[in-house]
């Protein structure tokens, strides 16, 4: 006999495979932890990113006048601290370098940043940012542990200062990182600067998708208006099949 | 002026009459709808049809919605994407809702396939209607495929660059046919103008129409039923099958409930888990397409990873594109490959339960695999359970005509 208990087996199986997400491909990313609602971070990280991102980078998809809105704050204050280089807050976020010129300076024009934590997650990005670290061998004096071989310099060295990593010799897979040692000291300790880079983090995810939180409001109203239905289609059912025996 | 009246009634007769006397209105919903018996122990396997419908039509409405402010040109396609996303007025929702929407369309389409096989749909005399089920589940993979070029992220241009290559294994016209479906000598502006073609008006129009005669065939031959049983043996002295009740009011009012319940699913996805994990959008499609730059690790929509699982497991590329196709054809000839009279599986042996058990995981494990990198233990894994994927359907016709079955019952059974 085939009963509903066969739909509800294949289910869980479906549920038990899709919950295999990618394995994250070489080593272990620290979680970013970052809180996509917190308006106080996000306003944080949107200074952290006009101040020290947008100088290169771009993020073409994304408007002054839309991150006034969805950070709170009014059109006056984002042309006062946020526009550095654009007139109109219906423009969006371009980046000062042009970009020919920065493909030839490092090698390729710096990507756009309006996706990036759709495309590699925030706790890649996080890493990125804190993983920067001497090589005397690259041209911009240091390599990076989450990308290695980064074009990107450390652009956040003021802030954090400089740090060695050190390897441990493994056996069977040649250097192995181990932890990073302090080589300069920077303007913020250590938990500060965390701080800095989960705000900016944190702006970088909320431009990935301006819409995340208006569309998770709107999906609690649109599943309690169902469940209602959900109650009303299923009492008439009920007094529809009422005569079939 | 007599004669024309006796040729289409006289004026008097209200709406319907005068539309009744123009068009076969109303008999074609007694027909379709109000005298349309179909069994009344459906259970939840027998709502993934209509769910189907609900989702085709989902997809044929935010298309519509999307075409308005998509722009398929390699230059504009991204950022038109992104521009829907942001700036369109529920630009967002629309978006989301298509592209939660293609992947729920093929769990539907898998598990409405699986109630066929569960049931025996598929067999005497529903061949036809098993056959144009395969044509639409044809067209929609094609569908899906052509669709997923147009975001023009990375996995739409390095998905559609490894899948069209495939056909450059073909010996001899191989590399000119490739060619011929590209329109270029590398998947470039001219695909993505020929691929959108094909998704919003060929395919499309395909599916309508195939889906329009699969419900022909259907109603021409009557729902089959849980207990596989014809419902039509036992009629009524009013002419109506006994065990049967009809589409409407009976049966639309049960799938309203599964409708709304699969909304509810179908919301929850859509608005708290839009890329469900990378799965029904993939990561890599945040980056636009860069043709210098391959991904470290392309995978198809999990929907195809099945067929890709079975693809890689195979070293020559040549045979592995011949047994993907394979494995997505053979389900075609399930009608002549299963020769067991019994239907339902209800009342069918040990052996079809098992065969078909190991087929349905098989099914999941590789799709499960199609997503691992191709190395070690996951192709010795993927060519294991090709083989019992293939075998599930090769060795039908011996352990189906010696399978044993049970009595099957002379009415369907209805606890009520």
């Amino acid at each position: 006999m085939v009963r509903k208990g066969t739909f509800v087996t294949t289910l869980l199986a479906v549920l038990a495979f899709s919950g295999q997400v990618f394995a994250a491909t070489g080593m272990k990313l620290e979680p970013a932890g970052n809180d996509v609602d917190n308006i106080v971070s996000l306003q944080r990280g949107a200074r952290n990113f006009m101040n020290y991102c947008s100088g290169c980078h771009s993020a073409r998809y994304v408007r002054f006048n839309s991150v006034a809105r969805g950070l709170g704050l009014s059109e006056d204050q984002v042309i006062e601290n946020l526009m550095f280089n654009a007139e109109k807050t219906f423009e969006t976020i371009h980046a000062s370098m042009p970009a020919e010129d920065a493909a030839r300076w490092f090698g390729q024009a710096p990507p756009d940043l309006s996706l990036m934590s759709r495309a590699r997650g925030t706790d890649y990005i996080y890493n990125f940012l804190k993983g920067f670290y001497l090589d005397p061998d690259s041209p911009t004096g240091v390599d990076n542990l989450v990308l290695a071989g980064t074009s990107m310099p450390h652009v956040l060295w003021e802030l954090q200062g400089y740090q060695r990593a050190v390897f441990a010799e493994d056996g069977q897979q040649g250097m192995v990182f181990e932890h990073f040692e302090p080589f300069s000291a920077g303007s913020l300790s250590a938990e500060e600067f965390d701080t800095f880079v989960r705000d900016t983090v944190n702006f970088m995810e909320y431009i990935a998708e301006p819409v995340r939180s208006t569309r998770r409001k709107l999906g609690v109203w649109v599943l309690m208006f169902l469940t209602v239905f959900l109650v009303i289609s299923s009492m008439l059912k009920k007094q529809i099949w009422k005569d079939v025996s | 002026m007599a004669r024309i009246e006796s040729e289409i009634g006289t004026p008097k007769g209200g709406f319907m009459k005068w539309i009744d006397d123009r068009f076969p209105f109303t008999e074609t919903m007694k027909a379709h709808a109000t005298e349309y018996y179909a069994s009344k122990n459906f259970n939840i396997w027998y709502v993934f049809g209509v769910l189907a419908m609900v989702v085709l039509v989902i997809q044929l409405v935010t298309g519509i919605f999307l075409t308005m402010n998509y722009k398929p040109s390699s230059a504009e396609a991204f950022a038109s994407v992104e521009y829907i996303m942001r700036d369109v007025e529920w630009g967002w929702l629309i978006r989301y809702m298509h592209s939660t929407g293609a992947s729920f369309f093929f769990i539907i389409v898998y598990l409405h396939m699986f109630r066929a096989m569960l049931y025996g749909s598929y067999k005497r005399p529903r061949e036809l209607i098993w056959i144009i089920g395969m044509l639409i589940f044809f067209v929609l993979m094609a569908e899906a495929f052509a669709g997923y070029l147009l975001p023009w992220g990375q996995m739409s241009y390095w998905g559609a660059q490894v899948i069209i290559s495939l056909f450059g294994a073909i010996p001899f016209v191989g590399e000119t046919l490739v060619e011929y479906i590209r329109g270029d000598y590398s998947i470039s502006d001219i695909t993505l103008n020929r691929f959108f073609a094909l998704h919003v008006v060929a395919l499309p129009l395909a599916l309508i129409a195939l889906v329009f005669v699969h419900i022909v065939a259907l109603h021409h031959v009557g729902s089959n039923n849980p207990d596989g049983i014809e419902i039509k043996y036992h009629k009524g002295l009013d002419g109506i099958p006994l065990d049967g009740v009809a589409f409407h009011p009976y049966h639309t009012a049960k799938d309203l409930v599964y409708i709304i319940a699969f909304l509810m699913v179908f919301s929850f996805v859509m608005f708290f888990a839009p890329e469900m994990g990378g799965y029904f959008l993939e990561h890599a499609n945040f980056e636009p397409a860069n043709t210098m730059a391959t991904p470290e690790h392309i995978a198809p929509v999990w929907y195809f990873t099945p067929f890709y699982a079975i693809l890689r497991a195979v070293p020559n590329k040549l045979w592995g594109a011949i047994l993907m196709a394979a494995a997505v054809l053979l389900p075609l000839f399930l009608p002549w490959l299963d020769r067991c009279r019994v239907k339902s599986i209800r009342y069918r042996g040990w052996i079809y339960k098992t065969a078909l058990g190991t087929f349905a995981i098989s099914f999941l494990v590789l799709g499960w695999l199609g997503v691992q990198p191709a190395e070690g233990k996951y192709v010795l894994m993927a060519r294991a359970f090709s083989v019992l994927y293939f075998a599930f359907f090769l060795l039908m016709p011996y352990y189906t005509a010696i399978d044993k079955t049970k009595a099957v019952p002379d009415r369907v059974v209805y606890h009520g």
